[in-house]
């Protein structure tokens, strides 16, 4: 049993420190999401030449072959400095998604990747679908060598950055079906796809995506047609465990803030850290988080497992972190009182990023269902 | 013991339904499209309720007052609620009319009652400072009588609507000997003075409802002084008490309840709709129970108020349990709408005149922005902590 972290591995956390450190403090975050763009391309670049964007790839594919705790801490460092470029979007999702392609795509896609040259968004969500991976009403139809893809997706995170998508879409079956859900790459520029874009609450930003009888080769279907209902589940978990690893960080900079302010706060005349009632409350803060880093590694050493270990790891990871990312949240604006609800403090900018990651790929109730179905 | 309505009571309701129903201005009836008020909108339905003389229910009658009792104010206030009017400004009526209702001199209740009432006068609470927050007593900007005037010199903070504001009642340090809570006087102060500057603070939502107040060396004749010189903690403490009414948010609450319920009804889980998964369910009813537990607190209180018996701590019980289920509802709602909580709604005064896109259902637009906002609930108004301070203090006797 060993919870210690490689050479390497403390490397890697220090490179991204210190990248964080150099270009990611508040005013240089706020100068990025403001700008038109809302991200920093420079950053990105940064990220390829640091040898990040090929972290989870094979050598073979020209990667770095890291696995699942490489991600963890890159994931974990990015969450501590609010970092909106889109690591996990292009990389985790759609990066786990080719790693599994056919020889062909990867060859043909994956240095895109690598090199920085390309950004992509994965767009699953429908309005109807909730968290339901499989309720897809987006289809695409094959005639001859092309299929033809129509419907919507909705809060399509990153979509506005990205050249390239990864697209859920019902091939066949029912609504809801299992069977014929399979995954297509659409480049986005391709005639058909319209996109509106916007700012999200948490300072990214995403789009409403709809697709009108779009034209897709069937070299672009990643793995067999109507067969992706497992491949989709287990790179949404590996995303669950990179996204959960993120909250970690957020959290880990919302509770050292809290008690630094509590100890330099004063009030009826002595720093209100010296209030039990406070002190209790960032003791149940710092407990959550504890649990949170105790899900955070289990999950991701637990990725490579079969059915029920990793759905229930994934689950129960993505509940814990829920409720952590709100107790912590809501506790670091209550502490910093009126300060806390600032946009001039960096405490409401986590706090927000948390909130939207208590409800991506599943609030609390979707997994606390997905994990008693496993069990 | 009796909760019933009476035969009065039910045509009371069907009196301010009408009224309520015919005069509540038309152009900002649409709750999902009320993100946009401007200071006229938020003064349109003041405006109708002057007119009529229901401008101030909770005065005493003299005074501009209704006359109505307990049960019909309760019915009011649920009426409105139901009607889903506009929240009035609660600076002037709610704070401030109370306190020179109680401790102003003839020319104060004269004037400032006056404004008031037909809203001519939009005031602010300047309370807060950086260094005095849950601490309200420690403040420190400091009034200096010369002649026949008070030089004031501070700094205030989380100033609500500062920015629209004609006026500000103000607490300020007149001693600095003693106790700090000696040395406190209440002053009115015209936000037109040289000296005062109003500058904004963006909160986390995007919204520009409070600021910063900073006064240098602003005349404040003696004339605007109410009650005696460094008895304003007295009546801070009383304008707090008297803030009972309404403070639980009751019947808004329960409008926001239905209109939750109806976002459910709207929305889909594995193909049917969210407000029948028994999971998300469970969580409205739960809020209902705590809800109407708080609104038979509430008119536990009120009763006993309206017997003439002070109430105690109440109001900080009202406080309490009112803003954690303001604030559970708001984490319901954007738990109900998923997905499309995620898109940033910009915020009214950034928007003026641009050509913006909303995205998601009417219902989903600042939702997430008004649970961010709704944080504050439980911050200011003395932070919920503060408030269960009080009762261990004063009911308990700890």
């Amino acid at each position: 049993m060993d919870f210690s972290f490689s050479e390497e591995q403390t490397l890697l956390r220090n490179t991204i420190q210190s990248f964080v450190q150099d270009n990611y403090d508040f005013d240089k975050r706020r100068e990025i999401i403001q700008s038109e763009e809302g991200i920093k391309k420079e950053n990105w670049q940064q990220f390829a030449e640091l040898g990040l964007l090929g972290a989870p790839f094979s050598e073979e594919d020209g990667g770095m072959g890291f696995g699942s705790v490489e991600t963890m801490i890159v994931a974990e460092e990015f969450g501590k400095g609010l970092v909106v470029e889109p690591y996990i979007q292009t990389i985790v999702t759609c990066g786990g998604f080719l790693r599994r392609s056919n020889p062909a795509q990867r060859e043909k896609y994956i240095p895109g990747i690598i090199s920085g040259e390309d950004i992509w968004a994965f767009a699953y969500a429908e309005p109807q679908g909730r968290y339901n991976l499989n309720d897809l009403t987006t289809t695409a139809i094959l005639d001859g060598d092309e299929y033809t893809v129509n419907g919507y997706k909705c809060v399509v995170s990153a979509a506005p950055w990205a050249n390239k998508l990864i697209v859920s879409v019902r091939t066949s079956g029912d609504q809801r079906d299992k069977e014929g859900i399979s995954l297509l790459i659409i480049e986005k520029n391709s005639d058909g796809v319209s996109l509106r874009d916007y700012p999200t609450v948490d300072g990214s930003r995403a789009s409403e995506i709809t697709f009108e009888n779009v034209k897709v080769s069937k070299d672009n279907l990643i793995g067999e047609e109507g067969k992706s209902a497992d491949l989709l589940e287990l790179v949404v978990d590996e995303t669950i465990a990179a996204i959960c690893s993120e909250a970690v960080g957020a959290m880990a900079i919302l509770n050292d803030a809290t008690v630094e302010y509590c100890k330099t706060r004063k009030q009826f005349g002595q720093p209100i850290g010296k209030f039990q009632v406070l002190q209790h409350r960032m003791v149940d803060m710092f407990m959550q988080y504890e649990q949170s880093v105790s899900m955070t590694y289990m999950v991701n050493l637990k990725l490579e497992e079969d059915y029920p270990e990793r759905r229930k790891a994934a689950s129960g990871a993505k509940v814990q972190i829920a409720k952590a990312a709100k107790f912590i949240g809501q506790s670091a604006v209550q502490l910093h009182g009126g300060m806390g609800m600032t946009d001039e403090l960096n405490v409401g900018h986590y706090f927000k990023r948390l909130s939207m990651i208590e409800n991506v790929f599943g609030n609390i109730d979707h997994h606390l269902k997905q994990y008693s179905l496993a069990d | 013991m009796d909760i019933e309505f009476t035969k009065e009571d039910e045509n009371f309701r069907l009196e301010v339904r009408d009224f309520i129903d015919k005069n509540f201005p038309q152009n900002i009836k649409d709750i999902d499209k009320r993100t946009d008020l401007t200071r006229d909108d938020m003064f349109s339905w003041h405006k109708a309720l002057y007119k009529k003389g229901w401008i101030a229910p909770h005065w005493p009658k003299e005074y501009g007052g209704t006359g109505w009792n307990i049960t019909q104010r309760y019915i009011w206030d649920q009426e409105c609620a139901n009607a889903g009017t506009t929240p009035l400004i609660p600076f002037g009526l709610t704070m401030l009319g109370p306190v020179i209702i109680g401790f102003g001199n003839d020319n104060q209740k004269d004037w400032v009652l006056k404004g008031i009432l037909s809203g001519e006068d939009w005031w602010c609470q300047g309370y807060s400072e950086p260094g005095a927050g849950s601490d309200l007593a420690s403040l420190r900007t400091k009034a200096e009588k010369i002649g026949d005037h008070y030089v004031v010199n501070g700094h205030k903070i989380w100033t609500t609507l500062a920015q629209f504001a004609d006026w500000m009642f103000c607490l300020v340090r007149t001693n600095s000997d003693g106790k700090p809570q000696e040395g406190i006087s209440f002053l009115l102060i015209d936000m037109k003075s040289e000296g005062i500057e109003v500058k904004p603070i963006i909160t986390m939502d995007g919204g520009h409802e409070v600021n910063e107040v900073f006064l240098e060396d602003v005349k404040v004749p003696v004339e605007n002084l109410v009650g005696e010189e460094n008895m304003g903690w007295t009546i801070a403490k009383y304008l707090l008490g008297n803030e009972r009414t309404g403070i639980a948010g009751v019947a808004r609450s329960k409008k926001a309840i239905e209109r939750l319920k109806e976002i459910a009804g709207s929305e889909y889980i594995d193909g049917k709709n969210l407000i029948n998964d028994s999971d998300f369910v469970r969580k409205i009813s739960e809020l209902e129970v705590d809800l109407t537990a708080l609104e038979y607190t509430e008119l536990r209180t009120l009763a006993k108020e309206s017997k003439g018996e002070g109430a105690g701590a109440e109001s900080s019980i009202l406080k309490i349990k009112g803003t954690e289920i303001q604030q559970r509802i708001t984490e319901l709602t954007v738990e109900a709408i998923g997905h499309y909580s995620n898109p940033y709604l910009v915020p009214a005064f950034e928007r003026q005149g641009s050509n913006y896109l909303t995205i998601g259902p009417d219902y989903s637009h600042g939702a997430a922005q008004n649970y961010f906002s709704t944080r504050k609930t439980s911050i200011y108004g003395g932070s919920n902590e503060i408030q269960k301070n009080i009762i261990a203090k004063m009911v308990l006797g700890l």
